[in-house]
């Protein structure tokens, strides 16, 4: 209880230096904290958490952050390199020196949370909790009894975003190690469509505690890739909580792209709540060290005629955790479902572990729902039909890991995180095998 | 005939079997350290057995119902069981086949089973139409011979002491749960057979030849034990509806395979399951684990529950012993309101272990059915290996059907894979059957044993053929 309390009284200083606020928001976070105070933080004898110990977080005594000073050339080294607009915040806090939201068309509105609260600004009074609520689970109650910063993105009807729009979230080495509730809202209207990046990294030695909420509306026929690559230091404790709703032939393709964090909890919810909607998530984890990397998908069927597609590759080294919990709920007269889910698993080390449960709740019967899910290793004749060919066993280990993760990495059109994604996974690989050889040698061939 | 008709009577006949006449050798209504010490007493226990029960029943006392089934019950009030009840005089009984409900008798027949076999299940005092006692006695000296002890748990305490000091309670620990521990402090009944080095039992077992399974037990309590290299088939439960005065079923089965030992564990499950709102019928909570101990031993459950309104149930097995394999081969159909939460946990702690799960659901009517399964690998298991099949098939659009399937994997020489998948019998499918002359009803028919396939053939024969017949009994009124 005494960890509740340290989380409280954090509250309590950082409420008093604020000030007044409009009164639905302090309601909001009244309600928040009344929420965490009541549940307290997970066990693993909660169904949701039993195989994940928030016990790190727990008896962490993280502090807020004070400023967003951070180095340019720091930023610059660990920015994705490509071109966006970017909202960047550092240890939670907004930093606009390091953000660039320049030549942004005047349909798109994209503001850091801070702003949207101080204006009272109608994105964020209806819809702010609307779709998380405080219930949801101890972390998303904190985050709602924290919230001051984080995105507002609002896109109007058939607004076409010519760029992702990236978030990148920075967490710094420090004495005090730090935490952050950052808050994120979308709402697209109709038939808009928006790349967001959603990027988490830092300091390789910064131990920080992340807790994000992301809102998600789609309105009629809107399209929204959202990709989430987590390059946080290898000691930040992260969890998120994702929800998502979709109305009628919205799509919602998620890339939940995992390589860093000590230990990582996903919780990605989407609603599909009108016929026609879409939902698309594929996954990468990829944990080495003694990283903990746990993620949890629901979609909920609830109008007929929604698709949704699921695709979760995990990769374990060392003595690395991971945790699936796949789930597709149909409900009752939801009638004409396709949902897919897949997991398939590779285990590097013997010392790996991966826990995974695959669910269908099905109330309806007209569909077609099905799972797999599969753990394994790499194929030691595969390897030696490689090394057969000259390849080293290091690269050859490498480009099948690798192949592992194609069937998620090859629906990722953005070169920048493939090259990401690759470096983590196997490792630094000779010219003619790695994505920029590769793009090279196409170039040479399209040549001649 | 429409199965609600069917229902009906055979429902008549259950509300008259719950009542239950307290006479001087039936206790109150109640569970204490007294009625227990009067279980073991009736049953002239030694104090060892007594000191067990209770401290069995001071564990459950610690203990909470558990809640995280996918299953809708009221909570059940243990103090309103009675805990004992002698068997039933045979003058109490229907005296032939006469005084049983001519409809009862109906899906017998439909059920394609032998006339004798008919009286005992209706009730009728067993004496009355056939000498079981013969029937036993030849079948006794059989298995006799062959050095098989097969007889009622409570016989085998008094008798066979020292080897239920030896393997009471291993494979399924007093403590391991809720119903476990209520088990373990109240079982009355319930089967015992030990296959010695080297015998492959002459028969297949069933409790349906012991001499005093005329009353089913409400808390049975069956012990199997095969020494290395023996093996045993053992088919518990059968097809026809059975008639039952206890709405509460914990049982525990306990399974021991030693060094290349086989056993293999059939049952067929089709108690009462309740009225239409599924108010009546037969909680059954059933704790069943195999340990497979030895090298090389194998353990295979094979299941088709029809019946119950709750059924709760996860055959197990315990891989320890090195290329060790645990099979379960499972249907399970829900009609009407009944929910089924059933699957199986493999253990994979030796080397090179397998296991194999088919799992089967029917979901049909208003019912609810989950699979949920476990497949746990240890750090051990070097090239330890599952796969797992599961699939539903939902018949109308007030069912649902579930997967959990628990995967924990700590090796990294494991190969894990699970397929899952649900779905309704095709239109195109139907419609083939259809353009051939196939009734509507006989094609389902047809579809549904062959999505059951895979399991059936498992089974033993004559369970085979009547697992079909009762499929088709059951999804009765099913499909329009």
């Amino acid at each position: 209880m005494s960890e509740v309390i340290h989380f409280l009284d954090v509250l309590k200083k950082r409420l008093a230096q604020r000030g007044s606020e409009p009164t639905w928001i302090a309601a909001r976070r009244q309600a928040g904290a009344a929420r965490f105070e009541a549940m307290g933080f997970p066990t693993r004898r909660d169904e949701a958490w039993k195989y994940t110990n928030v016990r790190q977080i727990a008896q962490g005594h993280f502090e807020l952050a004070e400023d967003a000073d951070y180095s340019s050339a720091k930023a610059a080294a660990l920015t994705l390199p490509i071109d966006a607009y970017r909202l960047t915040f550092v240890d939670g806090v907004f930093s606009a020196r390091l953000s660039d939201m320049e030549g942004l068309p005047e349909s798109v509105q994209v503001m850091p949370l801070s702003q949207a609260l101080e204006q009272n600004h109608e994105a964020v009074g209806g819809p702010l909790g609307r779709l998380t609520g405080v219930e949801f689970s101890p972390f998303s109650a904190l985050n709602t009894a924290f919230m001051e910063e984080g995105a507002v993105i609002r896109l109007a009807p058939g607004t076409v975003v010519d760029k992702p729009i990236i978030l990148q979230f920075v967490s710094r080495a420090g004495e005090q190690p730090v935490m952050s509730h950052p808050r994120v809202l979308i709402e697209a209207a109709g038939r808009s469509q928006a790349t967001v990046i959603e990027h988490h990294m830092g300091d390789s030695d910064a131990a920080n505690f992340t807790n994000l909420v992301a809102e998600i509306m789609l309105d009629r026929g809107a399209i929204l890739t959202h990709y989430k690559l987590q390059e946080a230091p290898l000691a930040d404790l992260h969890i998120a909580s994702i929800h998502v709703e979709q109305r009628r032939d919205s799509r919602y393709t998620s890339y939940n792209l995992n390589l860093g964090g000590g230990l990582v909890r996903n919780d990605l919810v989407t609603d599909l709540n009108g016929q026609g909607a879409e939902a698309n998530f594929y996954g990468l984890f990829y944990g080495q060290g003694r990283q903990h990397v746990d993620n949890h998908t629901l979609a909920n069927h609830n109008a007929p005629r929604t698709f949704s597609n699921e695709n979760y590759k995990g990769i374990l080294d060392d003595r690395a955790h991971g945790v699936f919990n796949g789930k597709v709920v149909v409900k009752r007269d939801s009638q004409k479902i396709e949902g897919f889910q897949s997991n398939a698993n590779l285990l590097l080390s013997d010392r790996a572990e991966i826990d995974t449960k695959p669910e269908l709740e099905i109330y309806a019967d007209d569909v077609k729902c099905s799972h797999g899910s599969t753990t394994g290793q790499l194929d030691k004749e595969a390897i030696y039909a490689l090394r057969t060919r000259g390849i080293d066993e290091q690269t050859a280990r490498g480009l099948l890991t690798l192949a592992f993760a194609g069937e998620v990495m090859e629906q990722v059109d953005i070169d920048a995180i493939t090259e990401r994604v690759e470096l983590a996974v196997a490792g630094k690989l000779p010219e003619r095998f790695n994505l920029a050889g590769l793009v090279e040698i196409a170039a040479a061939f399209n040549e001649a | 005939m429409a199965t609600e008709e069917m229902e009906q009577l055979v429902r008549r006949d259950y509300k008259e079997g719950f009542v239950t006449d307290i006479e001087s050798e039936t206790v109150p209504p109640g569970l204490d350290e007294s009625t227990i010490a009067f279980i073991s007493n009736k049953k002239g226990e030694p104090d060892w057995m007594l000191q067990w029960r209770l401290d069995a029943y001071h564990q459950w006392l610690k203990m909470k119902s558990p809640s995280w089934a996918h299953l809708d019950y009221p909570p059940i009030d243990y103090q309103a069981i009675s805990y004992y009840s002698a068997p039933k005089r045979p003058e109490d009984m229907p005296q032939s086949l006469d005084e049983v409900d001519p409809k009862l008798l109906e899906t017998y027949e439909k059920l394609g089973i032998p006339l004798h076999e008919r009286a005992a299940l209706a009730g009728v005092a067993v004496d009355a139409v056939f000498d079981s006692v013969s029937v036993t006695t030849t079948f006794k000296k059989e298995l006799g011979e062959a050095g098989v002890i097969f007889c009622s748990i409570s016989d085998a305490i008094r008798d066979y002491p020292e080897l239920i000091k030896q393997y009471l309670g291993t494979v399924v620990p007093v403590a391991d749960n809720y119903f476990a521990a209520l088990n373990s402090a109240v079982f009355t009944d319930g089967s015992f057979v030990f296959v010695p080095e080297g015998v492959t039992c002459p028969m297949e077992l069933s409790t349906y030849f012991r001499i005093n399974a005329a009353n089913t037990g409400q808390f049975e309590r069956t012990l199997i034990i095969c020494e290395s290299r023996a093996q045993v088939s053992y088919l518990e439960g059968c097809t026809a509806p059975m008639r039952d005065e206890n709405q509460l079923h914990a049982a525990v089965v306990e399974l021991v395979a030693l060094e290349d030992a086989y056993i293999k564990y059939s049952t067929v499950q089709n108690w009462y399951p309740g009225d239409e709102n599924g108010i009546g019928g037969i909680y059954n909570f059933v704790t069943k684990r195999g340990d497979c101990r030895g090298d090389r031993s194998r353990i295979s459950w094979t299941q088709v529950e029809t019946g119950s309104a709750i059924t709760w149930k996860y055959p197990s097995c315990v891989l320890r012993g090195k290329e060790s394999v645990g099979e379960f081969y499972s249907v399970a159909v829900t009609n009407g309101r009944q929910q089924a939460d059933t699957g199986t946990k493999m253990i994979h702690i030796g080397e090179g272990t397998r296991s194999y799960i088919v799992s089967k659901g029917i979901s049909a009517g208003r019912s609810d059915q989950s699979y949920r399964g476990l497949v746990k690998i240890g750090p051990r298991a070097k090239g330890a290996r599952n796969f797992t099949q599961c699939d539903s098939l939902l018949i109308g659009d007030t069912s649902g059907a579930h997967t959990f399937p628990y995967q924990e994997i700590g090796n990294s020489t494991a190969t894990v894979e699970h397929e899952a998948t649900t779905s309704k019998i095709g239109e195109d499918q139907l419609f083939y059957c259809r353009s051939r002359g196939i009734s509507e009803e006989d094609a389902v028919s047809m579809i549904v044993n062959g999505f059951c396939k895979d399991v059936f053939q498992e089974l033993p024969m004559e369970f085979a053929v009547e697992a079909e017949a009762l499929l088709n009994v059951t999804l009765e009124g099913a499909v329009g």
